[in-house]
């Protein structure tokens, strides 16, 4: 029997090799992504968007096919509007994650789209929804995706707390200390994966509005990156003793 | 030509010179003459209500039920001709599914009887067919709460609090505006709207008739159920009682 593989692309397709997240805390949701999109190992665009618009209140955050993913985004940003118009209110994010589910579902054989649905709504305030390869609808507080995903669950893991106010969360991506689990997690998983980096995009969604936030390449939190010992000279004694790693503040 | 009427009312789609689609209005006569149809929007929930004629005794209980279900948390009542609003209940179910598998959530009643008066009104413009001869009460608790509309033959739908169609709608319309709907619950509901339906009937002109009650809300977890059969009893006896004491 022949078998499909769901995860693979055309070649020359334009893959978005991808490290997103989402999060949500107590008023609000924060998204966030890298900017690598590539063709091979040809970076096509180092300042991409993965960062969704789908409605007012509503962003996904796209990994896999960047022409697959961008095709959903459009036909659930049009099924959102209509949604709109019939009920006269913003759509929750339960529905629009559903729209994205039955595309994803029923269309898996066709599409490579791993999605990341998040927002604010009236009924659940804050939501994150996963969206995983084939098709499947997942709630929960914190989702990571894509290939740079795989490095950094460890660390979200260890990291993420329930209860982070606003205030807090906005402080910590200012900061680039508090919310540690954004810019933090994703640099870390920028920094491993190949297929993931550039830029950090982010978005706090809450009731009031949509705020976008951004870290250029160069002031990426940083983090062990190993240090140089090939070309240094061989000292005396370089086997003398063990020596604790270098590792920045 | 005189002799069979001025011609404007031969087709759904043809006005009259002033603007009126008689076979519109035709189909609200057939209304008129239905049995009474009452519905409740109440603080819990909804409450329907329907005084159905039985044209003959040699007729099994319960059958034709006027009042049907059309998703788990809504309900149908119809007046007028009851093919018709079979129809419109099927149709109703459709458009409730429908919504559902497109939104993935249960649908709320007002979208629900926004499509199916999109539906209804289409049979005002054609030639080949005749509007529904029949006005529907559609009722239901959905995540904004209960909700109760009437659709007419002509396919408008207005939202009500309390919402009365058929021969009895008058006297129906003057006891539901003496009630305070929204402080009623709906058990309390069951009882006025069983007391209005006994009230309303004309035993000199009309035959017998069977009350049908459902209801939807916290006393039903949210779906649209029959009465109980003791809360049935209890609200048709104590309608009788009143009645005599009213007489």
């Amino acid at each position: 029997m022949e078998t499909i593989d769901i995860s693979r692309l055309k070649s020359g397709e334009v893959n978005l090799g991808t490290s997103i997240m989402a999060v949500q805390f107590n008023d609000g949701v924060v998204v966030g992504a890298d900017s690598r999109t590539t063709t091979g190992s040809y970076i096509a665009n180092r300042v991409t968007d993965k960062l969704t618009h789908v409605h007012d209140r509503i962003y996904c955050c796209r990994s896999g096919s960047a022409a697959d993913t961008q095709a959903i985004a459009d036909y659930v940003h049009y099924y959102l509007q209509l949604y709109a118009q019939m009920h006269g209110e913003r759509p929750p994010v339960h529905t629009a994650a559903s729209v994205f589910d039955k595309f994803c579902y029923e269309n898996k054989d066709a599409l490579s789209a791993g999605i990341i649905v998040a927002g604010w709504d009236k009924e659940a305030g804050p939501s994150v929804y996963n969206i995983p390869l084939g098709g499947g609808l997942f709630r929960q507080p914190w989702a990571i995706g894509g290939s740079g995903s795989t490095y950094v669950y460890g660390y979200c893991d260890a990291t993420y707390q329930e209860g982070w106010g606003r205030d807090e969360t906005v402080e910590f991506v200012k900061n680039k200390r508090r919310l540690k689990s954004c810019p933090s997690a994703l640099a870390l998983a920028m920094s491993r994966d190949g297929s993931s980096g550039g830029v950090i995009r982010m978005c706090v969604i809450t009731e009031d509005g949509v705020e976008r936030l951004f870290v250029p390449g160069n002031e990426l939190p940083k983090f062990w990156e190993g240090k140089e010992v090939l070309g240094l000279p061989l000292n005396k004694k370089s086997s003398d003793e063990p020596v604790p790693m270098a590792v920045e503040a | 030509m005189t002799s069979i009427g001025t011609g404007y009312d031969l087709s759904a789609s043809t006005y009259s010179p002033d603007g009126r689609i008689f076979q519109v209005e035709y189909a609200n006569k057939a209304v008129e003459n239905s049995g009474t149809v009452i519905g409740l929007r109440v603080k819990d929930g909804v409450v329907l209500a329907v005084e159905k004629i039985i044209h003959s005794k040699l007729l099994v209980p319960e059958a034709n039920r006027r009042i049907q279900t059309v998703d788990k948390h809504i309900g149908l009542a119809s007046s007028g001709l009851l093919a018709d609003g079979r129809h419109i209940a099927n149709r109703a179910r459709d458009e409730a599914a429908s919504l559902l598998s497109m939104w993935r959530s249960p649908p709320t009643v007002q979208a629900l009887v926004d499509r199916v008066g999109l539906y209804v009104q289409a049979y005002t413009l054609y030639s080949s067919v005749r509007p529904f001869g029949c006005s529907t009460i559609i009722g239901g608790v959905d995540k904004t709460g209960p909700a109760l509309f009437i659709i007419e033959p002509s396919g408008v739908s207005y939202g009500f609090h309390g919402a009365a169609v058929g021969k009895g709608r008058q006297l129906a319309k003057t006891e539901l505006e003496k009630l305070k709907l929204s402080e009623l619950s709906t058990r309390e509901a069951v009882f006025e709207i069983a007391r209005i339906i006994y009230l309303v009937h004309d035993d000199a002109k009309e035959k017998d008739f069977e009350l049908e009650l459902s209801w939807i809300g916290d006393e039903t977890g949210g779906l649209h159920l029959p009465v109980p059969k003791d809360l049935y009893d209890e609200a048709s006896r104590k309608a009788k009682e009143s009645l005599e004491n009213f007489e």
